[in-house]
């Protein structure tokens, strides 16, 4: 049986679009507020949701998600409000878990996978899982149908990134730079090259992540690439709004916009 | 280097070690771990490594036997492994200068360090002063108050500190940076990584670097006292002086190895830094190991007088020897390290470092139980001149 996500993927194609996966870390800027953006997100068009489990050592971010991390933890974000958070948006769209690998272990590899899919989610993305310790992960993953979500890097050998794919699936994350997360001003000429050599090795989709926040630069992605992730321009806009309602206003409407250019020729 | 107890899963100690990093470190990893195993195999690098350390380190380090202090130890002979006598102070330069030489051979001209007492820092400072490398140190924002002078010594030698002010803004929030740092800029750059932490080959790799200490140490003591020690001791943050002083005694099985981690104000009362003691497993900085962690798998800060130990991990290699019961692990609090430190000062006339203390405040209750007849070896792992402000303050001398 397929996951909301791979049914998702499956439409988007059939339309002719990448689809746009944005991501918040649950808590951020509070549980509730976190939940609120998200569906207003929804509302703006977002395909799917990845939803963040703030962690004290994120060697993987930049300074805006770094920040956003911290302020959930400090207002006591843990894995029952990371699982809330898939509960709530899963009935809207496909949910997926990002997240470091410490929690996982921490709270036992089968019982994550357990409540995640009791609570609607299609799968995880791991950051900082290599395919060498992914035993346990691998076994658990395919008893309960989540979907593995590998990031692969422009620096990834091509017999690496096949031994990657091999046991990926839902999609590819494709990190466009080498580099932490951010908003960057182009994406990199990297990206279209390494979305080229995954294809070559896996007939999953490929969506690409790291340092995309505009429309123009989510258009120029979505012409070779399944999927846009966007991650920390949503999270600037709430931090930068005054109030709430601004907030939720300018991240949907960002939403809106990212979707509008999402189409191909 | 396969030793008995290494897995053969290259790169794991038992469940221990491995690689968590993303996925765009793993070609310089690799990158790292052939470089390191064509070194081991290579006369010519083995050769110039020496010769460094004979005329630029001051090896082999000397054997000082501590007779007015073992007194206080129940009689028991105790012998110092004088890494304190090393240039930059601390058994760290054997490390770096080791690392300094492959990043040259892999042909990066540009070295990031993290550093939390600033030890390492400054070692790492000193070998891209000699071998002409960029050096860049990371170090808490905290500790660049705590460890002033040597954030001055760094700069003095050439190097560019960024002090770190996220999380806790101490070794574990510069070690994240300096991860950003390489993740970032690996093309060009070596992260020359200060402990038997972090994603293989760096456990391996560092213990090799400084298994040169317990090479000595082994034959110096055959050498005055015609037998092996009855017990090997050392400090343990992350646990690289340790595993170096003990990784050649392994084979030994009637020595007992005996790791001291900082307890902090106690272990019980959770501000410590006794990772195996006090700690559980998990994953931290790219390696499965023990970890300070709460019920989310969150990283707990640590605590400690001794900013050297102040680190929520430790080496997997550790974990391991402690779960297979070859060394054993003991929490000394703050106030039993500065005893120590006190009476190593006043009875051997040689201040030690703080981190180091805590091995000696371990002499003193092992030499009282095992008594007179017995022959402690304890790494001296690095002098105190860094930590005088801190000592004078502790004791209510005014500076």
């Amino acid at each position: 049986m397929s996951t909301a996500l791979e049914e998702l993927f499956i439409r988007t194609k059939s339309e002719n679009r990448a689809a746009l996966i944005a991501y918040l870390p649950a808590g951020f800027p509070s549980q509730r507020q976190c939940i609120d953006a998200l569906k207003a997100m929804i509302e703006g068009g977002v395909d799917a949701v990845e939803i963040g489990f703030p962690y004290s050592d994120p060697v993987m971010d930049g300074p805006v998600i770094q920040e956003a991390a911290e302020t959930s933890l400090r207002q006591g974000t843990g894995a029952k409000e990371v699982f809330e958070t898939v509960a709530a948006i899963s009935d809207l769209v496909p949910t997926v878990i990002m997240t470091y690998w410490n929690p996982i272990e921490r709270f036992g590899v089968d019982n994550f996978l357990k409540t995640l899919k009791s609570n609607g989610g299609s799968g995880v993305i791991t950051p900082d899982l290599t395919i060498e310790e992914s035993t346990s992960w691998l076994e658990s993953s395919a008893e309960h149908n989540t979907n593995r979500i590998y990031v692969i890097a422009p620096s990834t050998s091509d017999e690496r990134l096949r031994k990657v794919v091999d046991k990926a699936s839902g999609f590819v994350y494709a990190a466009s730079l080498m580099g932490v997360t951010g908003t960057r001003t182009a994406v990199s000429s990297s990206a279209q090259s390494l979305v080229t050599r995954i294809r070559t090795s896996t007939e999953l989709p490929v969506a690409v992540g790291l340092g995309v926040s505009t429309p123009a630069q989510a258009h120029e992605v979505a012409q070779y690439a399944d999927g846009v992730i966007v991650g920390s321009a949503f999270i600037r806009l709430l931090q930068e709004s005054a109030t709430e309602s601004e907030g939720i206003a300018k991240v949907k409407e960002l939403a809106t916009n990212l979707r509008e250019a999402l189409g191909r020729p | 280097m396969a030793t008995p107890i290494e897995s053969e899963i290259i790169g794991h100690f038992g469940p221990y070690g491995g690689r968590f990093v993303p996925e765009a470190l793993i070609g310089a990893l690799d990158e790292l771990a052939l470089a390191h195993e064509v070194a081991s195999n290579d006369p010519l690098f083995q050769v110039e490594l020496a010769e460094l350390h004979r005329t630029y380190t001051g090896r082999p380090s000397i054997l000082t036997e501590a007779k007015r202090f073992a007194e206080h130890a129940g009689g028991a002979r105790i012998l110092l492994k004088r890494e304190d006598l090393n240039h930059t102070g601390s058994h760290k330069i054997n490390n770096v200068l080791g690392q300094a030489l492959l990043t040259k051979r892999m042909g990066k001209k540009r070295i990031i360090a993290e550093t939390g007492a600033g030890q390492h820092g400054v070692a790492s400072a000193t070998a891209a002063a000699l071998m002409g490398l960029e050096c860049v140190v990371y170090m808490g924002e905290e500790d660049t108050k705590r460890q002033s002078l040597n954030v001055a010594r760094m700069k003095l030698l050439g190097a560019q500190v960024v002090p770190v002010t996220q999380g806790s803004r101490t070794l574990k929030d510069a070690i994240n940076e300096a991860m950003r740092d390489w993740v970032t800029n690996v093309e060009t750059t070596h992260y020359l990584l200060g402990t038997v932490a972090g994603p293989h080959p760096f456990p391996t790799m560092v213990r090799d670097f400084h298994r040169i200490i317990g090479i000595e140490a082994r034959a110096q003591t055959l050498e005055l006292v015609g037998r092996l020690p009855d017990a090997v001791l050392a400090c343990v943050g992350g646990g690289s002086n340790a595993i170096g002083i003990f990784h050649p005694f392994i084979d030994d099985k009637d020595v007992r190895l005996i790791g001291l981690e900082a307890g902090g104000c106690g272990v019980a009362s959770g501000l410590h830094a006794a990772t195996i003691t006090g700690g559980s497993p998990g994953v931290l900085h790219g390696t499965r190991s023990y970890v300070l962690q709460d019920e989310n798998g969150q990283t707990v800060e640590s605590h400690s007088i001794s900013a050297g130990l102040d680190y929520p991990g430790v080496g997997p290699e550790h974990a391991y020897l402690h779960d297979i019961g070859r060394a054993e692990y003991r929490a000394i609090t703050d106030d039993q390290a500065m005893q120590a430190f006190e009476l190593m000062c006043k009875t051997e006339g040689i201040i030690p470092a703080i981190e180091t203390a805590h091995a000696l405040a371990g002499a003193i209750h092992i030499g009282k139980e095992l008594g007179p007849d017995a022959v402690l070896l304890i790494n001296l792992s690095g002098r105190g001149d860094k930590d005088v402000q801190t000592a004078a303050e502790y004791f209510g001398i005014p500076l």
